[in-house]
Parts: structure tokens; C-alpha cells; sequence
């Protein structure tokens, strides 16, 4: 859905590629939103690396049932106000089962940024390597390739990993299976862009200088091309992270993906998904939680963007008559 | 040939492609798995006769490239299947039999169209009217508080998770002010009033994110348009400020519109698992979540294809339309 998008706002490969990590830093920081995503971002991080402690602190775990916590005689609603929110509770407890909601909350974070990340890490490996290859290998290796790299783009990427779950044993670690399946469903694009940029490089002066010095190809490819595609594909992955949050998200709470006992915030939003008038905090922390995660990374994600490509901005900018805030 | 019909041709050949492939890898993927396959096929709740025979049917003795030569003659021109005492015919274009639920696959999906139709072409509309609309409102009130409103409430779009959206929709509409029951779906045939108003939330759900989307490359493209030369020109001659955005920069972002949408569309037929999950719609999306959740192999294999091949020709389509929406795109 997004990728046609993301892809065609990407940046493309320029002479300098990356010119310096401090210039990024400085643009970055020129950006408002971007830092406040920044920091929202790196609390989350922070969260739910430190979930064992803060769980700890507050003296619950997220597995824990919590039977007098709830009112059976009501279906097991919450006893107290505010689905149960006190000073051993932060959060309130899970109707019908009384499991703290904060540390719910907290290991949830984890497997979301974890997926996350290591989906994209999967499509950044499989999508740079095979954009590479296809750029520098010859004819016959390109057209397959190219070719390979369009079906991955066509196959539909929610159905493809629905599939996929479906026929893995349920022995394999859950989280560590859904991060293979969305890498591996959809690092296509990432392979386009890679190999679109390659080929601008690989015309270039240093990078024939190095070929005619005798570099093997896979040295070249080490250390002259790859710091040139950092600001294309840095870009992309900036932008896949959310999206393979919600993606994430998307099939634990079709019942496919991270499976109970472990919490993920999909899967909590399937079952308060009928909580929601006796309980509606259980509906809203998942929620608010995916909205705010999403946003916090999709506004840094635009940040760095920003940051790798100032044309793109200012381009964007052109004719408004406040060039003062031309973000560059 | 050369020229829009050559590349037509050529693009239509590519697609054609493009689906043997994937049919290739999906067949491979799920039925070289390890384990007993005519087992999985059949269902946990198969006779071992049940079970033998089904291994007949798939030809499971034979090596996988025949298995697989056999399903694609069965999709151009049709299979027989023994059912023990009688014989059942699956005309072409066949996907096999469910031997779970006991129908052709095909038969399930034909079923399931309707409603996911109805679905995504009614949110398309919706989306396309908001996201652009949207889009040229940005465009045309840039640099000022509109804009900046515009782009926050986009962003918040983009944002939300889709099914996020309808839960909260349906709490809200559904639950608190009882504006609208919860949605049931009713065939259009059967009363297009109520088919309509069970389906705008759905519809809603599926609508404003990706109106999110069209919105911010509306934007894009229409501000880059903007800053162009022509449209400088234009200026000079006196031509107002209306008709240069909402004739001229409009022009130049109606190709990615329309490359956008026509690729979403086919991705939402079999992609809005979630939407109408939520909404308990009978669709394609719905009906493939419960098949993987049973493993039911060949109607998820036969899903799995047919919604490639809503995708493939989607893009086949979104790459004619877009050599016809803007000339400047060179036909390769």
C-alpha cells in the first residue's frame, strides 16, 4: 500500500552520497518535529530495553493472573476505578484475567520495535546484497534479478505472510518467525532502489579508479558503493520501520502473528476489542500506544529524509513566500 | 510493434509472466512443505482412506514439476476429480477442490468477490474524493494555517493503523451514539439501501487512511508541478491562480494518482483482511484468514493467486494508464 509512496519519495543517490554524519546531525536537528519524534522514539527504546526493570519497580510481571483483581460476578470486569489504576497497578489490570496492563504494555513495546527492527534489517540485507549484484552482474543476472525483485513487489505482503504463518510449526519463536516473514515478503523495493542507485555510482570516477587499480568487485562494492547507498536506503528503512510496525500489529491481532503468552499490542486490541464500554482503558492504552509509536517514527523517518535529501524539501517549499523555514 | 500499442502488448505479456512465477513459488512454498501433505490438505478430521485417496487426486507420487504442470492444466482447461463412487468436474479456470469444506476452491472465491468488491471500489471512491481533495486544498492554501492543519490531520492518518481506525469508528458510531447498527453485510442485490448503509464504515475504515496517502502525494507532486517553468509562464500571461492549481498542477499529479490507486486497488481485494474482519464481512480477505487458521492449503493456495493476479493486472493497468496520463513517460 505505502510503498509505491515511500519509494518515490526516496532521495536519489548523489555524487557525495552521504556528505557527513555532522551535516546530518545539524539538519536533522533544524527540525522540530523531528527531534520530538526523536525523543518520543528513544523513550520507547528506553522502555521497553528496560521493561524487566520498570516491571520490577512497579512489582508485577505481564504473565501473572490476578483472579481477585477482577469482578467475576460481572464478567470480570476490573474492580476500582479506572479498570483498576493504583500504585500497584499504574495502569490498571486485563478484564476477565487481572494481568498488569503496564507490564503488558512495556513487553509489548518490545516485540513491536523488535519485529520491527529486525524486519527491516532482513529487507535492508536481502534488498541492498541483491540490488548490488543486480547492478554489477552482468545481462543475464540483472534481467533475473529485476525480474525476481518484481514479483516480491507484486505478491501481496499481507496474504503472502498470512500464508506463510500459517504453514510454520508453532514451535518456531513466534516473534522471531514473523520478522523473517514480513523481511522476507517485502524487501523488493529496497532491492529497485538499491540497484537504481548502484548504477549511478558505479559510472562514477572513484569508483572506476578503484576497478582499474584491480579491486575485486565485492571489495568495490564494500567500500566504495556502500557508503554511497547509505542515504537512499538509511532513508527507506527510516520509513519501513512504522510500517512494519503496523504490520506487525496488523496480523497478531488477526490472530496470526505474535501468539499469547507473549503480549503484543495487537493482539490486546483483539481481546479488548469487547471490553470497550466496561473497560475502556484496556481498548485505548494498545491503541494510543500504536498511534503514538507510528507517528513518533513515521515524523522521524519524514525527518530524515529531510535531512539526507534538503532538495526534496525545499523543493516542496517552492513559491510559498516563507523561504525563512525552508527546511535545509 | 512500437509505439502505445506495442507497449500495451509487451506489458500484458509481463504480467502474464510475472503470475507463472508466482504461482511457481506459492506452489512450491506450500505444497513442497515437510509433513504428511494429503493429510494437511484433507484436514485433521480425514479418514486414512479419505487421506489415501486425496494423495491420489494430487498425484503424490509424482515428482513436484508434474504436480504443479497438472494444477496449471487444471486452471486452463479444467480437471475431473474421483469422489469414489462419482465423478466430479471443476471447469476452467479450476483451483482444485477444498476438501475440507468439501467445494471447489474456485466456487468459494467466486462467492467471497462480491463482498470485497463492493468494499474496495466503494472506499475507492471515498478515498480518492477525500485524499485529492485534500491534496489541492494543501496545494492551494500553502504556506498557511490550512495547510498546516491539512498536513497534521494526514499525518495522524497515515499513522493509525486501519483496523485502529474502525475500531474506534464502529465504538463510537456503532456503540456510543448509536448512530448505525453494527454493520451486517446485505448483498446489493438484495436491498442496495441497506447494502449501503452497512457498508459505510467499512468503507470509512478503508478510506481514510489511504486517503492519508493520496493527500500527501497530491500534495508532493502538485508543489513540485508548481515550481516548473510552465506554470511560471503561465503566471506571466495572467492566467489565475485557481485555474493554475486546480487545471495545470492538478495535471501533473494525476499519473501518480493514478499509478497509486490503481495498484492499492488491487492490493486491497484480497488486502483488506483486516477491515473486514473487524466488520465480519464475508470477503476474499475474511475467508483466507479463516483457511490459513484451518490450513486449508488449496483454498489458500488458490487465494493466494487469484489476489496476484487482482495485483499484477492492477499494475499492468496502472502502467497503460499512466504512458496515457502523461506523455512524457517513455514507452519501453
Amino acid at each position: 500500500m505505502s510503498e509505491a509512496l515511500v519509494a518515490a519519495e526516496i532521495p536519489e543517490a548523489s555524487a557525495s552520497g552521504i556528505s557527513g554524519a555532522r551535516q546530518f546531525w545539524r539538519r536533522l536537528r533544524a527540525q522540530r518535529a523531528a527531534l520530538v519524534a526523536a525523543a518520543v522514539v528513544a523513550l520507547l527504546v528506553l522502555a521497553a530495553l528496560a521493561a524487566p526493570l520498570l516491571t520490577a519497580i512497579e512489582g508485577q510481571d505481564p504473565t501473572t493472573y490476578h483472579p481477585s483483581l477482577v469482578d467475576s460476578a460481572r464478567g470480570g470486569v476490573p474492580i476500582g476505578s479506572f479498570g483498576g489504576i493504583g500504585a500497584d497497578h499504574w495502569l490498571g489490570v486485563e478484564p476477565q484475567t487481572g494481568r498488569d496492563l503496564f507490564a503488558r504494555l512495556v513487553y509489548g513495546a518490545r516485540v513491536s520495535l523488535g519485529v520491527a527492527l529486525g524486519a527491516t534489517a532482513v529487507q535492508v540485507f536481502l534488498g541492498v546484497v541483491v540490488g548490488i549484484a543486480t547492478a554489477l552482474g552482468n545481462r543475464w543476472v540483472d534481467q533475473l534479478l529485476s525480474r525476481i525483485s518484481d514479483i516480491i513487489v507484486a505478491m501481496p505482503l499481507m496474504i503472502m505472510a498470512l500464508a506463510l504463518l500459517a504453514i510454520v510449526p508453532g514451535s518456531f519463536p513466534r516473534p522471531v518467525l514473523v520478522a523473517l516473514i514480513i523481511g522476507f515478503v517485502a524487501w523488493g523495493t529496497i532491492a529497485k532502489i538499491t540497484r537504481a542507485a548502484t548504477l549511478t555510482l558505479k559510472e562514477l570516477d572513484y569508483v572506476a579508479a578503484a576497478r582499474l587499480s584491480g579491486w575485486s568487485t565485492l571489495r568495490i562494492a564494500r567500500r566504495e558503493l556502500l557508503p554511497g547507498l547509505a542515504a537512499p536506503v538509511i532513508t527507506y528503512a527510516a520509513l519501513m520501520v512504522p510500517v512494519n510496525i503496523g504490520i506487525e500489529a496488523s496480523l497478531s491481532f488477526l490472530g496470526v502473528g505474535v501468539k499469547p503468552p507473549t503480549p503484543s499490542w495487537g493482539q490486546m486490541l483483539t481481546s479488548a476489542n469487547v471490553w470497550y464500554q466496561a473497560a475502556p482503558q484496556y481498548l485505548l492504552l494498545p491503541a494510543g500506544a500504536l498511534f503514538v509509536t507510528v507517528l513518533a517514527l513515521t515524523v522521524l523517518g519524514d525527518g530524515v529524509r529531510t535531512a539526507l535529501d534538503p532538495r526534496a524539501a525545499s523543493r516542496l517549499r517552492v513559491g510559498t513566500g516563507r523561504k525563512g523555514e525552508a527546511k535545509a | 510493434m512500437t509505439g502505445f500499442p506495442g507497449f500495451a502488448l509487451r506489458r500484458a505479456v509481463g504480467a502474464i509472466v510475472t503470475l507463472l512465477a508466482i504461482s511457481v513459488i506459492v506452489y512450491v512454498v506450500f505444497y513442497a512443505t515437510p509433513g504428511n501433505v494429503a493429510q494437511i490438505t484433507c484436514g485433521p478430521r480425514c479418514s486414512p482412506e479419505q487421506v489415501h485417496q486425496v494423495a491420489q487426486q494430487l498425484k503424490l507420487d509424482d515428482p513436484l514439476y508434474l504436480r504443479y504442470w497438472h494444477f496449471l492444466q487444471g486452471i486452463v482447461v479444467g480437471q475431473d476429480y474421483s469422489t469414489g463412487t462419482s465423478v466430479e468436474h471443476c471447469s476452467a479456470p479450476c483451483l482444485g477442490l477444498s476438501y475440507q469444506s468439501d467445494q471447489q476452491v474456485m466456487q468459494i472465491i467466486l462467492g467471497k468477490l462480491p463482498v470485497s468488491l463492493s468494499l474496495v471500489l466503494g472506499a475507492m471512491v471515498l478515498w480518492l474524493l477525500l485524499g485529492v481533495g485534500t491534496g489541492v486544498l494543501s496545494a492551494w492554501r500553502r504556506g498557511r494555517l490550512t495547510e498546516r492543519a491539512l498536513t497534521g490531520v494526514t499525518l495522524a492518518g497515515v499513522a493509525t493503523p486501519s483496523f485502529v481506525i474502525g475500531l474506534v469508528l464502529m465504538i463510537v458510531v456503532c456503540g456510543q451514539l448509536e448512530l448505525l447498527p453494527f454493520p451486517e453485510y446485505v448483498s446489493f442485490s438484495d436491498d442496495p439501501e441497506q447494502w449501503m448503509w452497512n457498508l459505510l464504515l467499512p468503507w470509512l475504515t478503508l478510506a481514510l487512511g489511504e486517503a492519508a496517502y493520496f493527500a500527501r502525494l497530491t500534495r508532493a507532486s502538485m508543489l513540485e508541478t508548481l515550481a516548473e517553468d510552465h506554470i511560471r509562464t503561465f503566471r506571466a500571461y495572467g492566467v489565475g491562480e485557481r485555474s493554475i492549481v486546480g487545471r495545470h498542477a492538478l495535471r501533473g499529479a494525476l499519473a501518480p494518482i493514478i499509478a497509486l490507486n490503481a495498484n492499492d486497488v488491487g492490493a486491497m481485494v484480497g488486502g483488506a483482511v483486516l477491515t473486514e474482519t473487524l466488520f465480519g464481512l464475508p470477503g476474499i480477505g475474511q475467508e483466507l484468514v479463516h483457511a490459513v487458521n484451518v490450513v486449508d492449503l488449496p483454498v489458500v493456495v488458490g487465494m493466494v493467486l487469484v489476489i496476484g493476479f487482482f495485483v499484477v493486472f492492477a499494475n499492468a493497468v496502472a502502467d497503460v494508464l499512466y504512458a496515457v496520463a502523461d506523455r512524457r513517460v517513455v514507452l519501453t
